[in-house]
């Protein structure tokens, strides 16, 4: 974190600029952005594109948006998008092969070089991407692409200044306040009276970026008026979870009954795994064209609450609901941990709003603490 | 043979280690040493169960006739292992096959006089039902573990 | 091959180098294909470009068909020798299918050797007993050639082998040579048989009855169907054998083998790259659990 001195305050038109400076660096820009009554994160030119005065409202399996009494430019908190649908795609093309005699010729994918710029990357978000990082990027292998565009992404965060009805981040330890992983971060703050962002840099390029468009040194004030906002929303989080000795208590209540309750309501949809920001299943698919001769291996998002996912050859080793809703929960929250040193969870609350069902993670983990088996 | 030669091969079959020798002494009367050379039916489906083995040496198989299905073999036995438990449970008929698939030498017990005995003695008749129970248990685990059939993988 | 290209400002140096994309395979030529039983064959591979492919007994390749896919098998072959390497495979899916009706000449892609190993350095001066169920003998055909290439070092070799019929028992000329060595015991036992089979039948673990163990100084490798194992590792802890001498070999759906799918874990493992070799006492309490 920078010291009080070096915090800048600037006002839209900056907020423009910087993004007008990031696509003439070729910089693809994207951010939120209203699309069919939700806020997702698409491609965008400049601030206009933003969900300006609107909100959300989330509760488990309820996601609406409202507008707002002001034209707060981040007045809301996440959709169902993340970021992770642009470092780790959807699809993604591995090889292409082509017959060639008794042989075949493997044609590689040049790896994606695209420059992104994220703007508006809640505290959540740049903690689930650090923990895409230890993914796609482990001890022993590297994924070229994600480690490609990782590489060469700017990162402009948002703080939160409310948190949503589903968000329990504070209790993760990993927001609302963003510190660190990014380019810029940015607070807004907005009343009857006043409209500013304050900004921080987090890197050089952040600095450098920063140093060319119009800024103001931050007054106390100000730092104080933005610093209270963030505070309010660690204070106002819809939810909780409890993460001490959370590992063990999973793992030791791995034949705990309520296994069996939430697996009477899961659908296994998998519609937690598409919205969360760290899941990274994913499978390979071969396209082949209609002569055989040429084919194609793709890689696409899977999930672990597919029935296909455990499968092998003579069997399937979790067919029921209980062990797949079981294997994505301790995973996320247990395991995860012994595999790459962080929880999964980042306390976003997507995967509660976006449940059809509204299944709710942090009652779930609740219901296991209050009355574990082991 | 002599009696206390095959109260020596009673004590050092593994189905009676351990037996206290009185015991032993109570059931050498019902013993007598086999031989069945290899290919010997040792007993048939329907038949009168009269006796049991003790393996010593060789191997026995046990068949189920399938009717129509035809013979099948559906496990064998070795040194150390009983065969046949039909004599402890009425009415007593053999319900498989069982072939020598190699020189056998075993101990025979006379059901019959295994019952009285049992009968007379019940510390004795529980202590034998108690090592058959664990055969049967292991057997029945292992029989389960077949019907498992885990080596197949059929193509999905 | 994938070249990052682009010289951006942002991108820190060392991220400018050429990486290795771990999904691309390698092309290598089938030399051999044969069949074994019924349903499982082996082909013998060599890389296109002649390279040596070396490799540790227990680890396993994923072997891709022009157009189907990958399927994860492990090596089977001597890892002394690295000209070509033997996989051989069961034809249960599409991908192995497809592999049982290519021909000598043919080329398919290569990605491997991944995975952990059956380290039988810990077993010198030991006795080793090796359990093996089915496919099961084929990841452990190397860990067994690598003993015998050192056979003075270690102390007395059981084999215990189950398969579903005589006629699903692989590698026989092997078994019958491996058994004829001084102090190496042998047994094979099937499922399921007729009067010509003159064997063994009953379930592997039955085996047990016929061999004594000196069990604080036997180490045992498992490997099979994971229920096979289950029994088998029962078997040899009620015999005494030490939890931590038991080592086993996992299985788990594979798609990357390099940990980045997610579909092979094991609670906290990895099967791919944390195993698929395995100490017992390192997943003996997930072991047991069920649908993990």
């Amino acid at each position: 974190m920078n010291d009080k001195n070096s915090i800048k305050v600037v006002d839209r038109n900056a907020i423009d600029g910087i993004i007008s400076l990031l696509k003439s660096e070729g910089f693809i820009t994207v951010g939120p952005t209203l699309r069919d009554k939700t806020i997702i994160y698409d491609e965008i030119e400049n601030t206009s594109e933003l969900p300006i005065g609107w909100t959300d409202e989330q509760e488990a399996g309820h996601y609406r948006i409202k507008r707002r009494n002001d034209e707060a430019l981040f007045g809301y908190n996440v959709g169902p998008h993340s970021w992770k649908k642009y470092l780790f795609p959807p699809k993604l093309e591995l090889f292409e092969a082509n017959k060639n005699g008794k042989s075949f010729e493997i044609k590689t994918i040049l790896t994606d070089t695209t420059k992104y710029a994220f703007i508006g990357v809640r505290s959540c978000e740049l903690h689930a991407i650090q923990i895409q990082d230890k993914v796609f990027n482990n001890w022993q292998y590297k994924d070229p692409n994600y480690v490609s565009l990782r590489d060469r992404t700017f990162i402009i965060a948002v703080n939160c200044t409310q948190a949503g009805k589903t968000c329990f981040c504070a209790s993760m330890d990993t927001g609302p306040r963003a510190k660190k992983g990014f380019d810029l971060s940015i607070t807004e703050v907005i009343n009857p009276n006043e409209h500013y962002f304050v900004v921080e840099s987090g890197s050089d390029k952040g600095e450098d970026i920063l140093s060319k468009v119009e800024t103001n040194f931050a007054t106390e004030e100000q730092i104080f008026k933005a610093d209270a906002e963030i505070d309010s929303a660690s204070r106002n989080m819809g939810r909780a979870l409890i993460t001490d000795g959370i590992k063990d208590l999973l793992m030791n209540n791995m034949e705990h009954p309520q296994w069996n309750d939430v697996a009477a309501r899961c659908l296994t949809c998998a519609n937690c795994t598409m919205v969360c920001p760290t899941c990274f299943c994913n499978n390979v698919e071969d396209v082949n064209d209609i002569s055989g001769n040429h084919t194609e291996r793709w890689r696409k998002w899977d999930s672990c609450f597919s029935l296909d996912f455990s499968k092998v050859a003579g069997g399937n080793f979790r067919t029921s609901p209980k062990a797949r809703y079981r294997q994505w929960m301790t995973h996320k929250l247990a395991s995860w941990i012994d595999q790459f040193g962080t929880s999964g969870c980042v306390g976003c609350g997507r995967c509660i709003t976006w449940c059809p069902v509204g299944i709710d993670i942090t009652k779930e983990v609740k219901a296991i603490q209050d009355n574990p088996v082991n | 043979m002599h009696t206390e030669d095959i109260s020596i091969l009673l004590r050092n079959h593994s189905f009676l280690e351990d037996l206290k020798p009185e015991y032993i002494d109570t059931i050498l009367s019902c013993a007598s040493n086999t031989y069945f050379p290899d290919g010997t039916k040792i007993f048939s489906e329907g038949e009168e169960a009269k006796k049991f083995y003790l393996i010593r040496t060789g191997k026995v198989a046990i068949e189920i006739n399938g009717r129509e299905k035809g013979s099948i073999r559906i496990l064998t036995l070795g040194p150390g292992q009983v065969l046949g438990w039909s004599w402890l449970v009425s009415p007593y008929k053999w319900h498989f096959d069982a072939y020598a698939i190699d020189d056998v030498r075993a101990v025979a017990l006379d059901g019959e006089c295994l019952r009285n005995k049992c009968e007379e003695n019940h510390d004795l008749g529980y202590e034998l039902i108690k090592r058959f129970s664990g055969i049967l248990e292991a057997r029945l685990k292992a029989t389960r573990i077949q019907l498992l059939d885990v080596y197949t993988k059929e193509i999905k | 091959m994938t070249f990052i290209e682009g010289n951006n400002p942002l991108l820190p140096a060392e991220t400018n180098t050429i990486i290795t994309d771990p999904m691309i395979p390698n092309l290598f030529t089938i030399k051999k294909i044969f069949w074994e039983t019924d349903d499982t064959f082996t082909i013998e591979i060599e890389s296109h470009d002649k390279s040596s492919f070396n490799f540790k007994p227990g680890q396993f390749n994923m072997l891709y068909v022009f157009g189907m896919g990958e399927s994860a098998i492990s090596i089977c072959s001597d890892p002394a020798k690295n000209k070509t390497i033997l996989h051989t495979i069961h034809r249960v899916g599409n991908v192995t299918s497809k592999l049982s009706q290519l021909k000598k000449g043919d080329t398919i892609g290569v990605r491997g050797p991944f995975g952990s190993n059956w380290d039988v350095t810990k077993f010198y001066g030991k006795d080793v007993v090796i359990v093996v169920g089915g496919i099961g003998l084929a990841p452990l055909r190397p860990a067994i050639y690598s003993i015998f290439k050192e056979r003075k070092k270690f102390n007395r070799i059981i084999i215990l082998y189950g398969a579903r019929t005589a006629l699903d028992l692989l590698y026989r000329v092997e078994l019958e040579h491996w058994s004829k060595t001084k102090n190496v015991e042998v047994l094979t036992t099937i499922d399921r048989g007729d009067s010509s089979w003159r064997g063994n039948i009953g379930v592997v673990t039955n085996l047990f009855n016929y061999i004594k163990l000196d069990a604080m100084n036997t180490y045992s490798m498992v490997c099979g169907p994971e229920i096979m194992m289950k029994f088998s590792i029962e078997e040899l802890v009620k015999l005494g054998v030490e939890e931590k001498n038991i080592y086993l070999s996992l299985e788990r759906n594979m798609k990357c083998a390099i940990g980045f799918c997610g579909h092979c874990q094991y609670t906290s493992k990895f099967i791919c790259k944390d195993g698929p070799v395995f100490n017992y006492s390192q997943v003996k309490d997930i072991f047991n659990l069920y649908e993990v």
